[in-house]
């Protein structure tokens, strides 16, 4: 079924408004000044990641990918968004963010990625479908994105998260591309929940240790301050 | 035939646009109370300030000009010009023909440069805070409304706002992602150039954070009532804009007949209904900004209108 | 008949270079009005005489004057392109001249070099050859800068004028070299460059020679910075001719050179350059008229602004051209041209209020002016006509231009190739942005000059200027509010020069009454948006005469319950009221703090002290600080080298000569080996 989409048929249609939502939720959580609604951002994004997989796994008729969007919508969507308000119960962080680069001038950027990645993604599929290809170029985007969180926030709660949006695109690229194996999501999913894991003990260490969640404590420990 | 239909759609659409715009504010206000908890106005409680407002006889300050007693008419017709334009039930009214958005926005600028002549006219340090912060934020919402614009017209090939929701309507041109991210610029610009919460607060009682209402401090009388009436125009305006370019679904088409124009106006009350739900809601649930957080809030809107623009070249360049 | 127009058009030249002679001769006390009353006669036999070129639609026609430098005769021409300009000319100096009129014997000593300036200007538009053109267009320049430098007891204002004429230096050492370039041997006639355009890297050079020479006089970014001080420098009417006519011509020569003797042929990069400086001067231009504090000055950065939309238009022509869309190309011409007319019809109105607001209030600051509408409200209201140009409210003139503008920009993407599809979207974003500066920079001269309450007692004591004036205000408010009913109209009689500088006539998408991006859509038609304005405000006025109480009290201003001034301010403390640099406030800390670099230092006296509180406002050009500074810089490392070579021993001095001649002999034996 994946073969018939083109422009103006309403399944390429919503496919497409799904993934670019994604985006535009990738510019909010770079919009976003306080912890606790980065942290509803992100659980948002992960709902409409896993509606845009539900959507694929009903275009493609692949039931496996409905799997995907359960798995997102229940880890990503509640069971970390969960955790994370825990934590900062918990640890008391600072609830508004440091940024090392204004809001608007990140936003600046993050526009710069888009074009880029979509310059770089088009010419290079030239074969694909255009389904496969504009979401790619969308998924690049919310990759990129990702990391320009994780660059120009200063706390580590943020980075993760910057980390986990980043996954989003990730798992945004897989379910766009028909055929991609269960495996695949699969272990990217379970890379990240570990990953999540691994980061709320680091928390809980440098909390531990330094009082704060800065991230500019931990450049004196590597001997990188000057 | 077609001429006289045209005609009467025209003159029906301005008679709704006068009726409606008190009963939106009116909407708006009630369900903003309800969601806090309170009983709220009457809807009907705007009507009834305009009619109060022209009851009383207006106080003019000593050193008031003529600048200052002709801006509140001067707005209102503007923005009475640019209401006109913007269809809600059906399209291919007499106006159509003009209805570009550059003279739409344009229409809408006349009435802010009056209005912010008379905030400077009295001389006094409210009226000039208020005048220069609308400026601003105008310098700010511009650009965005522009490549707004851009998108619409490289979708429609026209900046005719009648071709574009024709267009739009014949659903040939599909969902597209530049369309969405082109409706959140507009949201953000309509809530900028209304004065909505977090941009501006109208019903604020402290003078230092307001700015459209600490503009026309001076006014009093049927200026006040003209230019409170210039506001609620405006707002539904914006609401018409975004519902019959983003929302094309149940508009009468152009030369189709009268009998059509029912569904029309159901689907109009219905979708500005919708969006006037949103933004009490929305207003409900965040907080004013500071001033100087809106040229950033509204450079995000330039940036969205901006990815729309990139969008569509893309999709257009590559498909 | 039309044979005549263009010896007529020569005569009206030769005579007006000729007034300032005889008005020299007339002897003070009487060469102002010789002059300003010749001037008025001649523009307006001129520009009579432009129309009926324009209109008879005649074939461009052309003259051989014997005079000149030896062997080479001076070649005169009038087609639809010059006699366009012709016509702008005309109608601003036919006003500005009337304004002079109004004179309180301090326009004596313009005299002389008033009408030398106009004539200069004419022949500038008349030449034919390349030794003509740098005639008129240095005559032009000696001319403003004797004109600038009028009120020469005041030091900024030979600051100024030396700015001004070291740029107009800059601007003849690249005009000259550009016109031998394009020359063909020894045969400088526009004719015979016509045949040969320039390829390759005399393109360029030319292009970029053009560009700086031309653009630099039209006050195109970032060679803008001389532009502001100079025409804030120069007597009201001067001004007004300057901003309105002068940067016009230097458009012209742009465009000759362009669009006309480089040929059709030329690659469609040639406009990225055009566009992108426009862009640049038309958001600098409009912050910086939103920043300064003199009123001839933010008129002057308007100038900056409004030019750098004509030259977007003018870049998307050339582009479009070299695409083959005769559609688009004549669009963003048109648009060009149609700013232009209404530019110069409402920059020079307001300039001539500037001056006229001078006069009455003796200060042009904005801190020192407030409420002259209560004592020249025909002025005042004059101004709101141009003001509403500034601004592009509709239906003004210059509503009517910006808006075939961005129909133009918004065509643009059709060029093809994403460079400058998204090229076309930022400049239309950038246009709108300067757009939005300009309104708000109109609603701030006003505001803050012509309402409010006077901040002086000057300022409380103006009076309405004379009938000369007036008269001039009035018909350039007529001729503006005439365009911008009419562009259509405006644009068919522009028609001509369209036609020859983009290959398409203007017929397709301009009818009478309508402007239309393509031939079968709907465009802008502003009698119909009059009417319709003119059928709400009727309703308006219904409603209010029906529903309402009639009527009015007067009272003390509310103003939140502020206490009664005390009774030694009978206007009120002037300084509580919003001022220039209290306005400009939100947009400085909005944009000019990153492309300004405002920065503000507030110096708060402590408590019990009795000295009062200041706030200082820095703010820099960029082009002046990237640009000029750095060239300065320069110039003082090279004069530096120069005085240190000055005092060589002599031993030195002879290994300098020694090395000098050795490097000379390896230049001539390398060349000989190639």
């Amino acid at each position: 079924m994946g073969g018939h989409l083109a422009f103006g048929t309403f399944s390429y249609d919503a496919a497409h408004l799904l993934g670019g939502g994604v985006l535009v939720l990738s510019f909010v959580l770079l919009y976003q000044r306080r912890l606790t609604a980065v942290i509803n951002t992100y659980a948002l994004q992960a709902v409409v990641l896993s509606a845009a997989a539900a959507w694929q796994a009903w275009v493609q008729d692949a039931p496996h990918l409905y799997l995907t969007a359960g798995i997102t919508l229940a880890a990503k969507g509640i069971a970390i968004p969960l955790g994370m308000h825990r934590i900062v119960r918990q640890l008391q962080v600072n609830r508004s963010l440091e940024s090392a680069l204004g809001i608007f001038p990140s936003m600046a950027i993050g526009v710069g990625l888009v074009t880029l990645s979509i310059l770089v993604v088009l010419p290079v599929t030239p074969q694909a479908q255009t389904l496969t290809r504009e979401e790619l170029a969308l998924a690049l985007s919310v990759v990129l994105m990702g990391l320009l969180m994780m660059i120009t926030r200063r706390t580590a709660m943020t980075q993760v998260l910057g980390f986990m949006s980043l996954e989003n695109g990730l798992i945004l690229a897989a379910v766009s591309v028909a055929g991609m194996p269960l495996v695949v999501e699969l272990s990217v999913a379970v890379l990240v929940l570990l990953a999540f894991a691994v980061f709320g003990v680091f928390f809980f260490r440098i909390r531990d240790r330094f009082d704060s969640l800065h991230l500019d404590n931990l450049d004196r420990v590597g001997g990188m301050h000057r | 035939m077609s001429v006289v239909v045209a005609l009467l759609a025209q003159l029906l659409h301005i008679g709704l646009m006068l009726l409606a715009a008190p009963l939106v504010v009116g909407l708006i206000r009630k369900v903003k109370a309800r969601l806090l908890g309170r009983i709220g106005p009457p809807i009907l409680q705007p009507w009834r300030d305009l009619a109060r407002l022209a009851r009383k006889q207006p106080v003019l300050a000593e050193n008031a000009s003529w600048v200052f007693s002709g801006a509140p008419a001067v707005a209102f017709t503007a923005t009475l010009a640019a209401a006109a334009l913007v269809p809600s039930f059906a399209l291919g009214m007499t106006g159509a023909p003009l209805a570009d958005l550059l003279v739409i926005a344009g229409l809408l600028t006349l009435a802010r440069c009056a209005l912010g002549l008379a905030g400077m006219d009295v001389g006094t340090a409210f009226g000039g805070i208020g005048s220069s912060r609308e400026m601003m934020f105008a310098v700010f919402a511009e650009p965005a409304l522009l490549l707004v614009i851009f998108t619409l017209s490289l979708l429609a090939g026209s900046t005719n706002l009648d071709a574009i929701a024709g267009a739009l309507h014949d659903g040939a041109l599909g969902l597209r992602v530049s369309l969405g991210l082109g409706l959140i610029a507009m949201l953000a610009i309509a809530i900028a150039e209304n004065g909505r919460i977090p941009v501006d607060n109208p019903a604020t009682h402290l003078e230092l954070t307001m700015v459209h209402e600490a503009m026309v401090l001076e006014y009093s009388g049927r200026h006040l009532a003209l230019i409170e009436a210039a506001a609620m125009l405006k707002l539904v305006v914006w609401l018409g804009l975004i519902a019959c370019i983003f929302v094309p679904f149940a508009i009468a088409p152009a030369g189709a007949p009268a009998t059509a124009w029912g569904l029309g106006l159901l689907g109009w009350v219905g979708k500005i209904g919708l969006l006037l739900l949103g933004l009490a809601g929305f207003e409900t649930a965040i907080a004013k900004m500071r001033v100087f957080r809106v040229p950033e809030f509204l450079g995000i809107a330039v940036l969205f209108a901006l990815l729309a623009v990139v969008f569509l070249f893309v999709s257009q360049g590559f498909a | 008949m039309i044979a005549l127009l263009l010896p007529a058009l020569a005569v009206v030249v030769t005579l007006l270079l000729a007034l300032g002679l005889a008005s020299v001769a007339a002897g003070p006390g009487r060469q102002g009005r010789l002059a300003s009353r010749g001037s008025l006669l001649l523009c307006a036999l001129g520009g009579l005489l432009a129309v009926v070129q324009l209109l008879s639609g005649a074939e461009a026609s052309s003259l051989s004057l014997g005079i000149g430098l030896p062997g080479l005769p001076l070649h005169l021409a009038l087609d639809g392109l010059s006699a366009a300009f012709m016509l702008l000319l005309m109608l601003t100096g036919a006003a500005a001249a009337a304004a002079a009129l109004d004179d309180h014997g301090q326009y004596d000593s313009t005299a002389p070099f008033f009408p030398v300036f106009l004539g200069g200007m004419a022949l500038t538009l008349l030449a034919a050859d390349g030794f003509a053109l740098v005639l008129g267009f240095e005559v032009m320049s000696l001319a403003s800068f004797a004109l600038v430098l009028t009120n020469h007891r005041d030091a900024e204002v030979r600051a100024a004028a030396l700015l001004y004429i070291g740029m107009a230096g800059l601007g003849a050492m690249c005009l000259i070299p550009c016109m031998a370039l394009l020359a063909v041997g020894a045969d400088f006639t526009f004719a015979a460059m016509r045949t040969h355009p320039p390829e390759g890297w005399r393109a360029l050079a030319v292009l970029v020679l053009v560009l700086v020479g031309a653009g630099s006089k039209a006050g195109l970014a970032p060679l803008h910075v001389w532009l502001p001080p100079a025409h804030a420098a120069a007597p009201g009417h001067v001004s007004a001719l300057m901003s309105g006519a002068m940067t016009k011509i230097a458009l012209y020569v742009l465009i000759r050179v362009l669009f006309d003797l480089c040929g059709p042929a030329q690659p469609m990069g040639w406009g990225a350059p055009l566009v992108l400086l426009g862009a640049l001067g038309a958001v600098l231009g409009g912050l910086r008229a939103n920043m300064e504090g003199d009123v001839k000055t933010v008129l002057a950065s308007s100038t900056v602004e409004h030019i750098g939309l004509i030259a977007i238009g003018l870049g998307f022509a050339l582009a479009a051209r070299a695409a083959d869309l005769p559609g688009l190309a004549t669009l963003a011409f048109g648009g060009a041209l149609l700013h232009a007319l209404a530019h110069g019809m409402f920059k020079a109105l307001l300039f001539l209020a500037a001056g006229a607001t001078q006069h009455a209030a003796g200060t042009r600051r904005l801190d020192r002016l407030g409420g002259l509408i209560h004592g020249m409200p025909k002025t005042t209201a004059l101004v709101l006509v141009g003001a509403a140009g500034l601004a592009a409210l509709p239906p003004s003139a210059g509503f009517a231009g910006e808006w075939t503008l961005f129909q133009a920009v918004l065509a643009a993407p059709r060029l093809g190739g994403l460079g400058w599809q998204v090229l076309a979207c930022v400049a239309a974003a950038l246009m709108a942005l300067a757009a939005a500066l300009a309104a708000s920079a109109a609603v701030r001269l006003i505001g803050v000059a012509y309402l409010g309450r006077p901040r002086t007692p000057r300022a409380a004591a103006a009076t309405d200027p004379g009938q000369p004036m007036l008269a001039a205000l009035a018909g350039l408010a007529g001729a503006s509010l005439l365009v911008g009913l009419f562009p259509g109209a405006a644009l068919r009689l522009l028609g001509p020069a369209v036609q020859q500088a983009v290959g398409t006539g203007v017929v397709g998408h301009v009818g009478w009454l309508t402007i239309s991006p393509q031939a079968d859509t709907a465009g802008y038609t502003a009698p119909a948006l009059a009417v319709v304005l003119g059928l709400a405000g009727g309703l308006v006025y219904f409603i209010v005469r029906r529903w309402t109480v009639s009527g009015e009290r007067r009272g003390p201003a509310w103003d939140c319950g502020f206490g009664d001034p005390p009774n030694w301010l009978p206007f009120g403390d002037p300084v509580t009221q919003y001022g220039g640099a209290s306005f400009a406030q939100p947009l400085r800390r909005a944009l000019a703090t990153s492309l300004m670099q405002a920065r503000e230092t507030v110096d708060m006296p402590l408590p019990g002290e009795t000295r009062p509180a200041h706030m200082k406002v820095r703010l820099r050009d960029p082009a002046d600080q990237y640009l000029f500074a750095l060239i300065g810089s320069w110039r003082s490392r090279v004069s530096h080298f120069a005085d240190f070579m000055q005092f060589l021993t002599i031993r030195s001095t002879l290994a300098v000569m020694f090395c000098a001649l050795l490097i000379l002999m390896a230049a001539v034996a390398a060349l000989e080996q190639l």
